[in-house]
């Protein structure tokens, strides 16, 4: 009786694709690489990891791979969210009530479509410090290509490499605190792909309605 | 420690005193380079690469007598030449040695992230271990003299040691040794200090050298490796010697008000959510009949 590209036989909806799920722990695993390796570059105190990582000098070659790693899985991301990131008006409402939020009272906040304006401040903020980050650290990766005349990029680089890294990991922070300890459900999404019907319809109702008008409805079969 | 010339104080289980402590020597030890009375020879080019174990590179002939644009990872010392039109419309061929300039504050130094790859010992010079390079680098960045160089074979960066090898089995540097002209000096940092205002007072008063003085830059704390110079205003045209070197402004914004402001920022971040956690605790989902369960 149900049929479609969200809503499984087994009653359950599916949240990420297959597709979404790889490149998603495609730039996690990266990430953690790069978040390890240069907390070891960032404080002596912290020097110790490199060890774990393969010793110095390989943690400090492959910090660079990953790197590319990384904003390959960044980019793959744009092109398959940009069009659901896109910030709408409704998104002001949703922010002028993230206290609400932050405890609990979900019931009072304005319904979420697919993304809910955090995440989209999520992607956003990875994608844009993914980017700077990425052409910082190409500086950083190649020191004796940059000529001494223009060795204010490089100067630039270093201090500008770890601010940037800052933010991403402040939104690292609260997106693996909210996916794995606060949302229940959120990471098996991520995992297996599926939330339950209630999940989805209290997470992220718009989204959840429209599923259902596409999928349940038995004069459209929806072939995308 | 790889190189021992670190003086002596205490020794265990020995009995009696410590060979040589006690005696009041001044161990800050200095190059002094006279570009007054370099004739460009390269003598302590060639007694570098002997000394250092490198084989002659390629030379590049840029209608100088420069042996290359700038030092190199397995060439340490170069002589740095420049045709000078002075005020007076004179021509001057500048000379001068370039090497590591082993300052007191050191700017590789502060950005070296590595554990003990770069140390600075009690006598001044500051060296680079090359077992604990991990070649990000960074000490490229922070030097205000273009000094460390990276080499792809190694993937580490070297530069001038001091001679540390020599220099702690109480000997010379190599290019001091070779240096036939006598404009090569070492000796302690006063030693080398007050023969260099010695020679620079002698330049203004007996040889017309009005602006000659003695680079020693403060912004890096002074060096270990001190210059004569013609014309002290102008130290940019012995081959781009800066007049105010300084550890690189970024290096130290990165060093001293990031990493406090980010650290305090990581802890403030992972207590936080960890306090959100016990106050307001999971938003949970009623599976309820409304939409059938979990099943």
């Amino acid at each position: 009786m149900i049929r479609g590209k969200y809503l499984l036989p087994n009653g359950r909806v599916l949240r990420y694709s297959f597709h979404e799920r790889m490149i998603h722990w495609t730039a996690a695993v990266s990430y953690l690489y790069l978040l390890l390796s240069g907390l070891a570059f960032w404080s002596p105190w912290l020097y110790w990891i490199a060890i774990v990582l393969g010793g110095g000098t390989v943690a400090r070659e492959m910090h660079g791979w990953f790197g590319l790693l990384f904003s390959i899985a960044v980019l793959l991301m744009y092109g398959m969210w940009a069009k659901q990131m896109r910030e709408t008006p409704a998104d002001e409402r949703w922010w002028a009530q993230i206290g609400h939020y932050i405890r609990n009272e979900d019931d009072k906040m304005p319904p979420a479509d697919r993304f809910n304006p955090g995440q989209k401040l999520l992607f956003w903020g990875f994608f844009v410090n993914g980017l700077l980050l990425l052409l910082t650290g190409l500086v950083l990766w190649f020191p004796q290509y940059i000529p001494w005349n223009l060795r204010i990029l490089r100067l630039a680089s270093v201090f500008l490499h770890p601010v940037f890294a800052l933010m991403t990991i402040a939104l690292f922070i609260i997106h693996v605190y909210m996916g794995t300890a606060m949302e229940r459900g959120a990471f098996g999404s991520v995992i297996r792909g599926d939330v339950s019907r209630a999940w989805a319809d209290h997470h992220h109702h718009s989204w959840f309605q429209q599923v259902l008008r596409e999928e349940e409805s038995p004069a459209k079969t929806s072939g995308d | 420690m790889s190189q021992a010339s670190t003086e002596i104080v205490r020794i265990s289980g020995h009995a009696g005193s410590v060979p040589g402590a006690g005696l009041n020597r001044e161990f800050t030890v200095c190059k002094l380079v006279d570009t007054t009375t370099c004739i460009g020879c390269k003598a302590c080019e060639v007694a570098c690469l002997e000394w250092n174990g490198y084989t002659f590179t390629e030379t590049s002939f840029n209608n100088s007598y420069q042996t290359m644009p700038e030092t190199a990872w397995n060439y340490w010392n170069l002589i740095k030449f420049n045709e000078y039109e002075n005020e007076d419309g004179n021509l001057m061929l500048l000379m001068r040695k370039d090497q590591c300039m082993h300052c007191a504050d050191p700017g590789c130094l502060a950005a070296c992230p590595a554990d003990s790859a770069i140390v600075q010992y009690a006598n001044g010079i500051v060296d680079f271990q090359e077992e604990h390079c991990i070649g990000c680098g960074y000490c490229m960045t922070g030097c205000p003299f273009n000094i460390p160089k990276f080499s792809p074979t190694a993937r580490k960066v070297f530069k001038c040691t001091l001679c540390n090898d020599r220099v702690s089995q109480g000997l010379e540097p190599a290019c001091i040794k070779t240096c036939p002209t006598g404009c090569l000096h070492f000796g302690t940092k006063t030693e080398m200090k007050e023969l260099a205002e010695t020679r620079a007072a002698q330049l203004r008063d007996n040889s017309g050298y009005r602006n000659a003085g003695v680079y020693d830059p403060s912004g890096v704390g002074g060096t270990h490796v001190i210059y004569v110079l013609h014309d002290a205003t102008n130290p940019e045209a012995y081959g781009g010697l800066p007049k105010n070197p300084q550890v690189p402004l970024m290096v130290r914004l990165w060093k001293n008000p990031l990493k406090w402001i980010g650290n305090i920022g990581i802890l403030f971040g992972v207590v936080g959510v960890f306090v959100h956690y016990l106050r307001y605790g999971p938003k949970v989902v009623k599976e309820d009949e409304k939409h059938g369960g979990t099943a």
